[in-house]
This record gives C-alpha cells, structure tokens and sequence, in this order.
C-alpha cells in the first residue's frame, strides 16, 4: 500500500492534460510533477519567473541561478522561459495557468480555502497563493485529510483566509471532493475506505455522488 | 558617459533609515556584495521592500540577522526564522504583501500609475482599510503604489551605461524594482564596453539605472 502523500499525488497528477499550464505548490503538490503520465506534456510554471520546469538536477550538476520558488535547484526543459516577476503575476492573475495544485492547512464547505498563516503560530507569509488562487482555472487542494487526526475539511474555516470560494477540487488519501453550487460532493473513495470512515474524520458536510466510484490511481 | 563606481561610494549613497528595494527570490538574483557593504559600513534603521527575507545566511536575511532592518514590506518571511522571531518580539515591522500584489505595486509606481485593482486578496484580511471596486460583477482591491529611495538590483551582464541583460531564474524583481526607485545601484556579474550587447535582447534599458558596481 503506497502511503498517504503518494496516494494524493499520484491522483492530482491525473488531473493534468496535455498542454496544460500548470503550477505545483510546496510540499504534496511538488511530488505531483513525479506522477505526470509520460504522454502528457505540461508547462510547470514557478513564480519566480520560469514556465517549462524540468526535473531537479543531478546531484552536483545544478545551477545554484536557476532555482524553483521554493529555492530548490532545478533544470528546465527545451523551449523554457525565463521573465520578471510582474510577468509571472501575470501569468497568473490573468488566467493563463490552467490548474494550480496547493497544500492547505483547512479547507471548508464552500470552497474557503486557509493555508498561509496560524495567527500567534507561525506566520510564514502568503507568498503567491493569493494570487494563484483567485487567478488559476482551477484550483486543487492536495492534502491529508486530516492534522493529526483532527478534520482539516471543515464547515467554515477557522484561520485566516488565503481565498474565498476559490477550491474547484480537494484531493486526500482517503477520496476525492468537488466542490459545487449544492456543496461539497464525494465524487471518489479510496480503495478499502468506506463513506463511514471519511465521515468520522470529515467536519464539512457533503454529498455522495451517485456515481461514486473507487479513486483512480 | 561611464555609470561604473566602487563599492565604497556605491554604499555612501546609502543613508540610515532610507526605504531600500532589493532585488532577488529565496536570495537567487541578489546584490550580495551590495549587502556585504551595507553591514560593513553599519547603515541601520532601513526598511526593506523585498520579496522575502530568505535565509539566516543568505540575502536579505543578512540584513535581518545583522540588524539594520526597522521594517520589512514583503510576501514571505518563512524560510527565515529569525524575521519571525524579531517580528515576535516587536524588534522589527513586517508588514506581509500578496506577490503579486508587491511586484505590481512597484510596477505601478516605476509605471507612472495612480495604483490598480486587483481580485487577489478579496475576503481575507489583507482587505482591511482597502477600498473595493465592482467591475462586470466581480471584486477588486485598489492597491496603491510602491516606491523607494533607492533599488539595489543584480543583473548578470551590463554595458557601462547600464543596459542589462539577466541570467535563468535570477530575473524576478529586479527590472521592476530597477524603474521604482529615486536611485538604482545594480550589482553586475560581468561589465562589457557600450554596443556589446545586442539592443534586441536588452531586459533593462540603461537609462533606469544610476550606478553600476561590478562583481571580482
């Protein structure tokens, strides 16, 4: 059995199409770009100025001047580019980033998203995700679906906001959530996990898909 | 005309208690040399507009760790604990932007703009005192322009009147921040004679730029 983070990956992965613009937080979201089926060519953008990402470098081969905007070296593939951060904003701001595939620290109900700061805590700052959220096609939420066993899909976020309304999709080791005009539907389920079990550990209410079916991945 | 000077005077333009720009993303794109002359010279009292404050060791952090910083206008402090820390204790002002939002800001002010608006940010706090416009049915913050006193940028080659070309992913703030500011001083990994540089790939025209200190 694959564990949790790998789970999740591998199924936000198949949410990428072939020509898509796409952007991948830190954390889960990074291991998203090692699941991309080989037949699917994305552009990964990265907010400090690159569109064409390629895999992290070879140890001892990086360029310590061609970093991703977590400061990781990396590589870029053939016909990347490089630009300014307004242009990169732009990019996202202005709709040109097809899916964006973030971490959050809750996520509720009605598509209220908080992953930025826990006030007195640890404030590290919002970094671009303000921006991404309001700016990308959709929006993915990957993450765990609980912190330390408490629901982090709640009915109304508690933290400071990142966006309101802005989550399209919430992608957990234990199912897969869309997030609609009626509310929260469970769309998929993890193999060898029941309605019951996502219940328990789920705050927010949701509805079952009738079509339910078993998480692909 | 030749915009080439050295360190020492490069610093002396920098006064106690100016708003400094600062080029650079997590430190890559970076004047560190520019920095190194700021601790070394003991400028203090700054308020820093900047990306992030990267790393303890790295960048801007060095201000940070060394203590010339009163206030700090930026989107992300968190790979730099000892920002938090100083913030914590009330030994520093962080006042946390959106990125986007802190890049267009200083492009509205190199840009000639009255501000702009923008969806970023709507519903969370960073709302708060802000006025909202309603365009076609959606919401929109007015965000305000953002200047300095001076812009310390790093390009990677320059001609001796400034024209500047950036290296990878070395780019991000710096030719925003080189049209914002009262004086830009740009740090240059290398320095070529006028009319070496093809005038179709120049990122950012010399006129921007004031002074130019060479690295090595």
């Amino acid at each position: 059995m694959p564990d949790a983070k790998e789970i999740i990956a591998k199924r936000a992965a198949k949410e990428l199409k072939d020509g898509y613009v796409v952007n991948l937080g830190i954390g889960i979201p990074t291991l998203v770009a090692n699941y991309i089926p080989e037949e699917v060519e994305v552009f990964l953008q990265s907010e400090n100025g690159i569109i064409g990402m390629g895999p992290a470098p070879e140890p001892e081969k990086g360029d310590p001047n061609l970093v991703n905007a977590g400061g990781q070296m990396i590589t870029v593939k053939p016909g990347a580019a490089f630009f300014d951060s307004s242009l990169s904003f732009s990019i996202i701001r202005g709709g040109h980033v097809d899916v964006t595939v973030l971490g959050a620290l809750e996520v509720d109900q009605e598509g209220n998203l908080a992953n930025w700061i826990i006030p007195g805590k640890l404030v590290p700052g919002m970094g671009g995700a303000m921006d991404l959220v309001v700016g990308a096609r959709k929006v993915i939420v990957a993450m765990e679906h609980t912190a330390k066993g408490k629901p982090k899909i709640l009915k109304r976020c508690t933290l400071p906001l990142t966006g309101i309304r802005v989550v399209d999709m919430i992608i957990t080791e234990m199912g897969v959530f869309e997030v609609t005009d009626k509310g929260l539907v469970l769309k998929e389920i993890a193999p060898g996990t029941s309605v019951e079990d996502i219940k328990k550990v789920t705050e927010a209410d949701f509805i079952i898909d009738k079509n339910l079916r078993i998480m692909n991945i | 005309m030749d915009k080439v000077i050295n360190l020492e005077k490069a610093i002396s333009l920098i006064k106690n208690g100016m708003t400094v720009m600062i080029g650079g993303f997590l430190g890559n794109g970076t004047p560190e040399l520019l920095i190194d002359g700021i601790i070394e010279r003991g400028v203090k009292d700054l308020t820093i507009i900047a990306n992030d404050t990267a790393f303890p060791d790295k960048g801007i952090g060095r201000l940070i760790v060394n203590r010339r910083v009163k206030k700090v206008i930026t989107s992300h402090i968190g790979t730099n604990p000892e920002t938090g820390r100083q913030m914590t204790a009330k030994e520093i002002e962080v006042e946390l932007v959106p990125q986007g939002t802190l890049v267009e800001r200083i492009r509205a002010k190199g840009a000639g703009l009255g501000g702009f608006l923008t969806p970023t940010g709507v519903g969370t706090i960073v709302e708060e005192g802000k006025e909202k416009f309603k365009i076609d049915n959606k919401e929109y913050l007015l965000e305000k322009p953002l200047g300095a006193d001076v812009a310390l940028i790093r390009g990677y080659k320059t001609d001796r009147i400034g024209n500047t070309v950036y290296y990878k992913s070395m780019r991000n703030f710096n030719p925003i921040m080189a049209m914002a500011a009262d004086l830009v001083i740009l740090e240059a990994d290398h320095i070529v004679e006028v009319g070496e540089l093809d005038p179709d790939i120049i990122v950012t025209p010399g006129i921007f730029v004031d002074y130019i200190v060479g690295r090595g």
